[in-house]
């Protein structure tokens, strides 16, 4: 018998729910029935209800088998896991996964199917096609085909990345700078993890591209400390493509030279947000500047830098090899192309879907996410991260759009979408919103510094139902006051989430008497 | 490793202090008064900017911690799942050499509730997962 590919993913979650024990319990199995195997470590298709979720390769069909426990394995080789043998946990080839086929996978259509740190496995999946292609067609071609796309910024804010990059690429100085923001804070998020850990090298052909388009010859990776295991694959990776060179001096003999260095965070939020994330690369408080001047004028050092989200980047190489026209196919109105929204919370099948914009929420939530994991009803789901609004069951027809959301005083953020079911107390959810707020505050302007705290006081008394009109009427100004004055995201969209409470979940404040 | 081992390998560059201290971190638990003296010279800082950074970043402990960090998801997907009952119930039956901090989301939000012990995040942690994993800490300690 010729030699067996087993698949067995390395990413957080799936190692988190017992992959790598999965993976000795196989390589053991193995050993002692003589059988000979080979065992990739892949990144996750992003299907997170059914990991650990491991791949027998049979000719040119992997055939899955979901939810494998160390325990299973004898008895999933007795029942012919080689020969991709019957057994309750099999699920049928992965490229039949309805959950998977139906997506859009623009952004993560390497995440799953390669080798994560494997080079030639990377190279053999159009591994640096689109920087070559770059090199070719110049720059300019590069921040054309961006613009066309309609790309905008996917950790949250939205921003054209064309614009962006054009206006680095215009600035002036010999310097600039490329720096990827991976501190994906956002509860509900974990797209750029799964795209770091499951794609790593796709990222930093990402960068390289960025780099050359713009003129800049070093990129930064800010992730955060939460992600140890992206650290540790990011930094093989790194290490992997600066022996092959293709990162370095004069890359591949294209004359194009880029560096990355890889930072970590220290636990702050707010680090995510662009300004403060520049501070902390810089080796000081992750504390917001004011802006103008925009990054792209004077950002990091103070030289013209591009500041991207990891998933916003790793969108570009299609863009390139396939033409922006093809992205901006995709999607509704003024929001092209695809986001990989995550489900997460309450949800019985909890995981990363990549679609188009225009999909809503509801066919997110029940078609793919088959509901509560509590088989309860919906009551509120949470989109965009800890400063994204609450919306009703009532709102589940929504459309993923930017503007839509902002319509509905919501956001799409960062695509994580939170589920609660009917036993949540929203009350408690619009509290946290401002615990959180003065938890991770920088403390540099007064409205989300202070305003937080005061929040979730008042929000304490309405609870308790001490003069419960007049701190309601106080809330809601204090609401406005944090939202006007803020300087950033951080206080200015705290209020998000707590006005979506007042609005469509008044009735969970009501559990105190009023005096 | 010394705190001026761990600055010269990043060439004692001012612009390193934040990824000097998360090395310091990993390596010691926490950061002392006597560290952020030692930093301030090897970086040519002043002992108020480091102690500023320090202060102002969460993962930045200024106390030894237990012999086991459990870092528990208090975040909305966790919530959503039972995280705040989880983290009661480990207050409850988490050991004394256990330091036990809250954490704004580890990113394992498919799977929740998350926590991560001694820098190894596990998913779908009910309270009796959270026993099982911390009676398996108690005995590796014996």
């Amino acid at each position: 018998m010729s030699r067996v590919r087993i698949y067995v993913p390395r990413e957080t979650t799936a190692v988190s729910v017992g992959a790598d024990e999965v993976a000795v319990a196989i390589a053991r199995e193995a050993k002692q029935r003589g059988a000979d195997i080979e065992l990739v470590r892949n990144g996750s298709w992003g299907a997170c209800w059914l990991e650990p979720l491991i791949e027998v390769q049979q000719g040119d069909k992997r055939i899955a088998y979901g939810n494998v426990a160390p325990d299973d394995v004898p008895m999933l080789f007795e029942a012919g896991l080689l020969e991709g043998g019957e057994h309750d946990k099999r699920l049928g080839p992965v490229d039949e996964i309805e959950y998977l086929i139906t997506q859009e996978r623009w952004t993560f259509w390497r995440c799953g199917l390669t080798e994560s740190l494997s080079l030639d496995d990377f190279l053999a999946h159009q591994g640096f096609k689109a920087l070559t292609k770059a090199w070719e067609i110049g720059a300019d071609a590069v921040i054309d085909a961006v613009t066309a796309s309609g790309l905008r910024g996917r950790g949250g804010a939205g921003f054209p990345t064309g614009i962006k990059w054009r206006t680095v690429a215009d600035a002036s100085g010999e310097q600039k700078y490329v720096a990827c923001n991976a501190d994906e804070g956002d509860s509900g998020a974990f797209s750029d993890r799964m795209l770091m850990e499951g794609d790593p090298f796709g990222l930093i052909e990402s960068m390289a591209i960025a780099g050359f388009a713009v003129g800049a010859n070093k990129g930064y990776i800010y992730l955060r400390s939460e992600y140890p295991l992206t650290h540790s694959i990011l930094a093989r990776a790194i290490d992997t493509l600066r022996d092959a060179g293709w990162l370095g001096e004069d890359i591949q003999g294209s004359g194009f030279d880029f560096e990355v260095e890889l930072h970590l965070g220290a636990g702050s939020y707010v680090c995510g947000e662009e300004t403060a994330m520049l501070e902390s690369l810089e080796g000081r408080k992750g504390i917001v500047r004011y802006k103008p001047p925009l990054p792209a004028i004077e950002g990091l050092f103070g030289k013209p830098t591009v500041v991207n989200n990891v998933v916003t980047l790793a969108s570009v190489p299609n863009i390139v090899n396939l033409g922006g026209e093809r992205y901006a196919g995709m999607g509704v109105n003024r929001s092209k192309g695809t986001l990989a929204f995550q489900l997460a919370g309450n949800i019985r099948r909890g995981g990363l879907v990549e679609k188009s914009f225009g999909v809503t929420l509801r066919e997110l939530i029940e078609t793919y996410g088959g509901g509560t994991a509590s088989g309860r009803a919906v009551k509120a789901v949470q989109v965009g991260g800890p400063l994204g609004a609450y919306l009703s069951a009532e709102q589940l027809d929504t459309p993923m759009d930017y503007e839509a959301f902002v319509e509905i005083g919501a956001m799409i953020g960062h695509g994580g979408i939170v589920v609660f079911d009917d036993t949540a107390n929203m009350a408690q959810q619009a509290r946290f919103a401002m615990e959180f707020c003065a938890i991770e505050s920088c403390g540099k302007c007064t409205p989300c510094r202070i305003g937080s705290t005061r929040g979730v006081e008042v929000i304490d008394r309405i609870i308790e139902g001490d003069n419960r009109d007049a701190n309601y009427d106080l809330l809601v100004e204090l609401c406005d006051t944090m939202e006007d004055a803020s300087l950033c995201a951080m206080g200015g969209m705290t209020p998000y989430p707590v006005r979506s409470v007042l609005k469509h979940f008044a009735a969970d404040f009501a559990t105190g008497s009023d005096t | 490793m010394s705190v001026r081992k761990i600055a010269q390998r990043y060439d004692n560059r001012a612009e390193m202090l934040v990824q000097v201290l998360v090395a310091l971190v990993q390596q010691n638990g926490w950061i002392s008064e006597d560290d952020i003296r030692e930093l301030a010279d090897a970086l040519n800082l002043s002992r108020a900017d480091v102690h500023g950074v320090v202060e102002y970043y969460h993962d930045f402990r200024t106390e030894p911690p237990g012999s086991h960090i459990v870092k528990l998801c208090r975040a909305e997907a966790c919530q959503a799942m039972g995280g705040r009952e989880l983290a009661a119930h480990a207050e409850e039956v988490a050991g004394g050499d256990t330091t036990l901090e809250a954490v704004y989301c580890l990113g394992n939000c498919a799977c929740a509730p998350a926590v991560m012990i001694d820098g190894k995040t596990y998913g779908r942690v009910d309270a009796e997962r959270l026993d099982a994993l911390l009676a398996s800490l108690a005995e590796a300690a014996s």
